[in-house]
């Protein structure tokens, strides 16, 4: 664990990887550290804000690293399933850069059992990892302009599912209609980090 | 009568702001917020608020308001010429209008009204985040803006004496940031010996700088990290950019040094063409 400083308010804790990240994000939110106000987990670091007028760099570096990272995965996160229908513009793409069917693609993508590592990019996008084997996808070469809500990509070694329309260069395999981010639910993100997901083909 | 502001004009851009969305980073939502937080609280303690009640965030002044009830309303941040109200509680009666000229110094005025900004909350705020989109939308001619019950006594003064937001050049405090070492010792002298200018393309999200080009020692990516406002993040153009309100959760660029989180507040207030100055 390297801590690395980030100002007055804020504290960067950088570790080998997502297991490391998933662990140490798990103890940081099921015993909070005291005047910290966000916990942001991301591929290889963990960002903690604190409320300079409650605490200080110093003492949340302290409290850090006396946490007890949790065992990343195979907790008792939530379970989300997520019907995808398979008929995405990259599949074939996707099914030539792994050297296999559009088929298999889809056997892979659905046996896989995926966690959500951390969201960033756009309220509620989840970068899902897999917890088998590594996935390896180039992103495309040009991003798309437009890319729908509900569209379900790759891209390097995680999947996800776009929250809303926006622009985007993961390659995309499908789409699902399960809103992964709702204003009106509570939590509005349903792909949080911690929680462990399964695609189901529903073409 | 109802208790109601009606905008008749929003100047280049008015939004309404509060404290913003702490807590949801995780979720991949941003804080957002006012970019001057202390003058947002200052305005609503002027009119007996909470300190983060929602405010209007008038830049470059040209917000025109009507009042449809008897209201108490203060002004903070850039003076905008032709408001009673700076810095001082004022009573905007039925009918009246308050109208906020262009600033000679400063780019933001808060507009603070007691029982503060009543629109619906978004995530438990009523900031709009020009970034992901969330929160009431831009302030357009024409809208009705509900205004709260007022919630705590007035405060017992009639004026604060604040200074204006300077023009010219500014100097705030910069701590070291995370990836300093991802730049050469000529990046790290510049960055706080040498002028940077604000140019035009800045905003709500940051403050783009233009100055010496920061060369780094180390090439490859960074795959993407948690950051928060006052991070001086440079891209391979070497432009460092001051991440203000809107922020990015996460960001793929290394984030040299952060200018320390109470003087992220003065930055809000420079305009293109201001020269910042880091010193450690």
């Amino acid at each position: 664990m390297r801590v690395l400083p980030s100002g007055s308010a804020a504290l960067l804790v950088e570790l080998d990887g997502l297991e490391e990240v998933l662990g140490l994000y798990a103890a940081l939110t099921e015993e909070p550290v005291d005047g910290v106000v966000d916990v942001v987990p991301a591929a290889r670091t963990v960002l903690l804000v604190l409320d300079p007028a409650l605490t200080s760099p110093a003492a949340v570096e302290q409290a850090v690293r006396r946490a007890r990272p949790r065992p990343g995965r195979g907790g008792p996160g939530e379970r989300v399933e997520l019907p995808v229908v398979y008929d995405g513009a990259d599949l074939a793409d996707v099914a030539a850069a792994l050297g296999v069917e559009p088929a298999e693609v889809v056997r892979r993508h659905t046996a896989t059992a995926w966690t959500v590592a951390f969201c960033g990019f756009a309220p509620g996008f989840g970068y899902l990892t897999p917890d088998g084997e590594p996935w390896d996808v180039p992103r495309r070469r040009t991003p798309r302009t437009r890319v729908p809500a509900g569209a379900v990509g790759l891209a390097g070694p995680f999947s996800g599912v776009y929250p809303r329309e926006s622009p985007g260069g993961w390659q995309l395999v499908g789409r699902t209609d399960v809103a992964v981010f709702d204003l009106s639910r509570d939590p509005a993100a349903l792909l949080r980090p911690g929680v462990r997901v399964r695609f189901v083909d529903a073409s | 009568m109802s208790r109601t502001l009606t905008v008749l004009a929003a100047g280049p851009l008015t939004t309404v702001q509060d404290a913003g969305r702490p807590g949801l980073g995780a979720l991949g939502v941003g804080r957002s917020g006012a970019c001057d937080r202390a003058a947002a609280r200052l305005a609503n303690r002027l009119v007996g608020n909470d300190p983060d009640a929602a405010v209007l965030e008038a830049t470059l002044g040209g917000l025109v308001l009507r009042a449809d009830a008897d209201l108490v309303v203060a002004t903070t941040g850039a003076r905008g010429p032709g408001s009673p109200a700076h810095h001082a509680p004022v009573r905007l009666a039925a009918g009246a209008r308050l109208a906020l000229g262009v600033p000679d110094t400063g780019l933001r005025t808060y507009v603070a009204v007691r029982g503060g900004i009543a629109v619906a909350p978004v995530l438990g705020s009523r900031s709009t985040d020009l970034l992901s989109g969330l929160g009431p939308p831009v302030l357009r001619p024409g809208d009705v803006l509900p205004v709260g019950a007022a919630a705590g006594p007035m405060p017992g003064v009639d004026l604060v004496p604040v200074a204006d937001p300077p023009g010219g050049e500014v100097t705030v405090r910069v701590l070291p940031g995370p990836r300093a070492d991802w730049f050469t010792p000529d990046a790290a002298a510049a960055l706080t010996g040498t002028p940077w200018t604000v140019t035009a393309e800045s905003n709500r999200i940051g403050l783009r700088l233009a100055g010496v080009g920061l060369q780094r020692v180390r090439a490859g990516e960074l795959a993407s990290e948690g950051m928060v406002r006052g991070a001086l993040q440079v891209p391979p153009s070497g432009q460092p950019v001051l991440v203000l309100a809107d922020t990015p959760v996460t960001g793929g660029y290394p984030v040299i040094g952060y200018v320390a989180d109470d003087d992220v507040d003065r930055c809000g207030q420079l305009r293109p063409g201001q020269t910042l100055r880091l010193r450690r």
